[in-house]
Parts: structure tokens; C-alpha cells; sequence
């Protein structure tokens, strides 16, 4: 272990870590709104359900690598752009079916009283499915945000990769293992980082689903 | 308060077809519901009771016919307004959990857009109407509520825009027997403050028979049967459909018509722990009728019976020493379900208790027995009284 190149490169593994943690804020926004939209798309036409899930399940099952090949020839090496299709299609498995299954499982009675109490249909999602969801939403955000943390370091093979470029071009194309060891670590503390950030977000935006306390 | 009355509702000649359906679900049905009054519907699984009932806020809407509040067509409102005037109860209560009691009881205020301060006021007043103290209750989650109190709130809920109709479907179906007796009994008391205009479905006779001033009861495919006040339909069955659904036990049913506080109370002789033994056998010595006194705590809640033979001797009465387990009846509760809790009891005596478990004073299984010999005339009574309302 190289202590002195850590202290040397302090500089270049800070401006990786922000280039991983971008690369995964920037996937897991844009893989969100896509997957909401396919939500209520999907809500509003059942059929739809089916074949939109089938195709994000394909997407998902496509290895990574052979999906840069695939893309660099249209959007070019070192380009985020090629980095964030690849990103944000895996997201959007995770997070379509965990908005699915979050309103699927609004309970039923709930539906009903609020149809009863004249809540229009879209203050009846707002208002209530979507509210009641949230922490199966939440869920998903989880699973998705640690899972890209992992798979952002895989986008050093196309000149990217956050703190994958130091695991990838320092430390496994020089036979340096410091460098991969201080990349694997930070990735690492990044994914319980962010998972963490996220059970403190759900217990927030969630008081009521804590389990009940005395009496 | 100062809540509206109940407005009336009646169904006009109202089909409700599903498509791919040959046999209808509601047939031709005509009934009105006079205002102010409990209309259960009650029948057979299959016989569109809930169907009916949701075509008044048209949740279900109908094929033919039609339905006015207060005699507005239901149909001349947009859906949602509508139901914003009608209030909604059903079995599993469907309160929202991201929201707390205080918030759940100010759902239709807020869709409503009232001000602020009239919602809040109106959350305490309707809490407490409904028994929760708004203090602690307020704030509260409804994951943290037993079944009976997020029952009550889904009373309080349905009655927060202030109403002339609610509908209620098995609002107590869900809970269990005992404290179904408290809740309709609770809810009766209820009803009688606020007067409102109530369709109410169960599946369970007794049920009806306690809490309707009117029952309808509907056979497979929508078919009205018989529409009456409970004691009528009891006396005079119209068809042998009715005299099977009502049941055989008729005659022990009738004991549903009357109530606890229809029955001579007898004053209970009450001693609290510590008092003398002498002085307490001296005052039970005084009432021919009784051989027990009851033993009661500081709130004036019944703990158990002290048998006139443990009070010999001076000192004073030993609380362990009381016998548990006095069944404790309210005013509200039915003569039927009074008897069978009586029943069940070594000192066949009843405490009577108002709606907070304080002792108003006692029955006995003799005055049961002494009403059922006589109820046919009350309720031939009754029949007459609905003769004369009709056309």
C-alpha cells in the first residue's frame, strides 16, 4: 500500500469521487422521470403493462459491456453521453416496478374511501396513491442508486468510470494496487453512503409507515 | 351543534344491468328513506344490497330509473360533488395512513377548500363527538389506532362536511362482537344528535333489526322483498322468503326490539374498597331483590360482585374477595343481546353502564323474561302506526 501516492493524488481521487457520485445523480434523475412516466402511462392503459416491463427487463439483462460496444460507434468514446444510456436503462427496470408495485399495493379500501369521499381521479394520485407508495418508491430509488454506484466504475472502459478509472487505468493497466484498492473502497463507501442517505430519507418523508410504537 | 338534518332519499323504479349479465343486480326497486331515519338494506349475498347503495353517491351508476336527495336528482351534480355531500363508511374503514386522524377527519373540509381555522375547529368538535380526545388523538397515525377508534374516526371522517346523508357499508363488520355492541350502540347515541339520513347495509339480521328505524330486505337479483319497520316485518312476514331470512327464532328476535333502558332499573347497592362490612350488609339488607352488592373503583366502574354471605363479621370489605366478571350492558344495547350476556353469568344480574363503563344501575334476567311474555302488543303497536303512514 502506497500511502505516499494516496497523499500525492489526494486532488485526482476527490475529482473522481465527484465524477462517480455525478454520473449516478444524473442516471438515477433521468432514469426516474422516465420511469414515472411509464407509471402513470402504464396506470392509464393496463396493456401496456406487459410489453413496457418485458423491454426494460431486456434492457436490464443485456451485459454492460456489450452494451457500450453497441453504443460507442453511434455516440463516441468519453463521451457521458454514451455512459448515461447505459446508466439510465438499468435504472429504469428497478425503479418502473417499484412505482408499479408501490401503487399496486395502495390498499384497496383506501381507493375506495377516497372515491367515495369525491377525490377526482387525479387528486386521488396525488393526493393519495402516490403519498401512500412512497416508501416502495423509496425503496427503489435505493436499489437503484447503490446499484449504479457499482456499475458507473464499468464505464472506465470508455474512458469514464469515476473512481473505476483509478481501479481500471491505474491500477489494473499499471499493476498498481493501490490505486484499485482506493478505487474499490471509495465505490464502496459511496454505495453505503447513499444507501444509508436513503433510510434517513424514507424514516423523514415517511414518519407514518414506522412501525407502531406502545400502545 | 347545529348540523344539518338529514334530507330524504328515495329510489325511483332503479335497474342496475352489468353488461354480460342476463339477470339484473338491482331490480326495479322503489323505497324511500324519510329523513332523519336508519335504512338498512339486508340480504343474501347476490341480492345487490351494496349495489343499491352505492348507486345513491354513483359509485355504481344505475341502468334505469333514478335516485334524489332531498328531491334533487343525484344524476344533476358532477360525480365527484356529489359525494363530497354524501358521507362514506365502509367495513375495513379505509383511513389513509400517510395521514393523521386530524387530517384524515379533514379530507372532504379541505376538498371543500374551507378555511383553516373552521377545519380545525371542526377536526376537535368531531372527535370528540366521536369520543377521541382530540389532544391525543389529533396527531396521531393511524397505524397506531385499535380497530374500534379507526372506526370511530371513519365516522367522524364521513361526518365532517356535515352531511344530510351517509351511507354505510358493514361499517362494523370488521370488529369483534362485543365491541360491535359497543359501536353500534355508540353510534346510535350518535345518530340521535345528529339525525341524519342513513343507508346502512349488512348481511346480519340482528344487526338490522337493532339499528334500523326501517329495514328493506332485497332476495337474489335485486328483488325488494319487504320494506317496514323492524317490528312490523318480525309480526308480518310478507313471503316465505322473509320468514326464512329473518329466521325461526322470531320470537326471541322481537327481544331486539326493546332496549335495556325500555326495562325498570334496579338501583345496584355500591360499595368501594375499604368501607365496613356492617355498614354495607345493613343497605343490601334494605333491597329485597338483591343478594350482591357490586364492588366498584374510583371512576364508578363495576370490578365484581360481593356476596351478602362474605359480608358477615365487622372490618373492612376486601376487594379480593369479589367475584369478576359482572356483564355490563349499555341502555342502547338489545334486550336479545342483554339476555344472552346475563345468560352466561353465575348472578344472572346486568350492569348497566352508560358510555363511560359508569354504573347507572342493574337488570336482572326476571325483568327479561317478564317483557317476553308480553311483546306481541308492542309490536302490533308499531304496525299500526306504519299502516297510518302509508298512502
Amino acid at each position: 500500500m502506497d500511502w505516499s501516492w494516496i497523499a500525492r493524488n489526494l486532488d485526482e481521487i476527490g475529482q473522481r469521487t465527484l465524477e462517480h457520485v455525478l454520473l449516478t445523480v444524473i442516471a438515477v434523475v433521468i432514469g426516474f422521470a422516465i420511469s414515472f412516466a411509464l407509471a402513470l402511462l402504464i396506470r392509464n392503459h393496463r396493456w401496456l403493462h406487459a410489453p413496457v416491463v418485458g423491454v426494460s427487463g431486456v434492457l436490464y439483462a443485456i451485459p454492460s459491456l456489450a452494451l457500450f460496444a453497441f453504443l460507442v460507434p453511434f455516440t463516441g468514446i468519453q463521451n457521458p453521453l454514451t455512459a448515461e444510456i447505459a446508466l439510465v436503462s438499468y435504472t429504469i427496470l428497478i425503479l418502473l416496478r417499484n412505482i408499479l408495485a408501490g401503487l399496486e399495493a395502495v390498499p384497496r379500501d383506501v381507493l375506495e374511501a377516497a372515491d367515495g369521499m369525491g377525490y377526482t381521479p387525479s387528486q386521488r394520485l396525488w393526493r393519495v396513491e402516490l403519498p401512500v407508495a412512497l416508501p416502495v418508491i423509496v425503496a427503489g430509488l435505493r436499489i437503484a442508486t447503490v446499484t449504479i454506484i457499482g456499475l458507473v466504475t464499468v464505464t472506465a472502459l470508455i474512458g469514464l468510470g469515476g473512481l473505476g478509472y483509478l481501479i481500471v487505468d491505474v491500477g489494473y493497466r499499471r499493476f498498481f494496487l493501490t490505486a484499485t484498492i482506493v478505487g474499490s473502497v471509495g465505490a464502496v463507501l459511496l454505495a453505503v453512503l447513499a444507501d444509508r442517505a436513503f433510510v434517513v430519507l424514507q424514516r423523514t418523508l415517511t414518519p407514518w409507515a414506522r412501525p407502531r410504537a406502545e400502545g | 351543534m347545529q348540523d344539518a338534518a338529514g334530507a330524504v332519499v328515495a329510489f325511483e323504479h332503479v335497474t342496475k344491468r352489468y353488461p354480460g349479465s342476463d339477470a339484473p343486480a338491482v331490480h326495479d326497486l322503489s323505497l324511500t328513506v324519510p329523513a332523519g331515519e336508519i335504512c338498512v338494506l339486508v340480504g343474501p349475498s347476490g341480492c345487490g344490497k351494496t349495489t343499491s347503495m352505492k348507486m345513491v353517491n354513483r359509485l355504481i351508476e344505475p341502468t334505469s330509473g333514478r335516485i334524489t336527495i332531498g328531491g334533487e336528482d343525484v344524476m344533476s351534480l358532477p360525480a365527484v360533488e356529489l359525494r363530497r355531500r354524501i358521507g362514506y363508511v365502509i367495513q375495513q374503514v379505509g383511513l389513509f395512513p400517510h395521514l393523521t386522524i386530524g387530517d384524515n377527519v379533514a379530507v372532504v373540509p379541505k376538498l371543500l377548500r374551507w378555511k383553516a381555522s373552521r377545519i380545525g375547529e371542526r377536526v376537535n368538535e368531531l372527535l370528540e363527538l366521536v369520543g377521541l380526545e382530540p389532544g391525543t388523538y389529533r396527531s396521531r397515525y393511524p397505524n397506531a389506532l385499535s380497530g374500534g377508534e379507526r372506526q370511530r374516526v371513519g365516522v367522524a371522517r364521513a361526518l365532517a362536511a356535515d352531511p344530510p346523508v351517509m351511507l354505510m357499508d358493514e361499517p362494523f363488520g370488521a370488529v369483534d362482537p362485543i365491541r360491535r355492541d359497543r359501536l353500534q350502540n355508540e353510534f346510535l347515541r350518535l345518530q340521535e344528535q345528529v339525525r341524519k339520513t342513513i343507508v346502512f347495509v349488512t348481511h346480519d339480521v340482528d344487526e338490522a333489526i337493532k339499528m334500523a328505524d326501517r329495514i328493506a330486505i332485497l332476495q337474489r337479483g335485486g328483488i325488494l322483498a319487504q320494506y317496514d319497520t323492524p317490528a312490523a316485518i318480525l309480526a308480518n312476514p310478507a313471503s316465505e322468503f322473509v320468514e326464512r331470512f329473518v329466521g325461526a327464532d322470531r320470537g326471541l328476535k322481537r327481544l331486539s326490539l326493546a332496549r335495556v333502558r325500555d326495562l325498570d332499573m334496579i338501583e345496584a347497592v355500591t360499595v368501594r374498597a375499604g368501607e365496613q362490612r356492617g355498614d354495607v350488609r345493613a343497605r343490601l339488607d334494605r333491597v329485597e331483590e338483591l343478594t350482591y352488592a357490586l364492588l366498584i373503583d374510583d371512576h364508578d366502574r363495576a370490578l365484581g360482585w360481593i356476596d351478602q354471605h362474605d359480608l358477615t363479621g365487622g372490618g373492612p370489605i376486601d376487594p379480593d374477595a369479589a367475584t369478576p366478571g359482572a356483564p355490563t350492558v349499555e341502555p342502547e344495547t338489545t334486550l336479545r343481546d342483554a339476555l344472552s350476556a346475563l345468560l352466561g353469568s353465575s348472578v344472572q344480574l346486568g350492569v348497566v353502564v352508560d358510555g363511560h363503563d359508569r354504573v347507572l344501575g342493574l337488570v336482572s334476567v326476571d325483568a327479561i323474561g317478564e317483557r317476553l311474555r308480553a311483546p306481541v302488543a308492542a309490536a302490533d303497536g308499531e304496525l299500526h302506526e306504519v299502516g297510518e303512514a302509508l298512502p
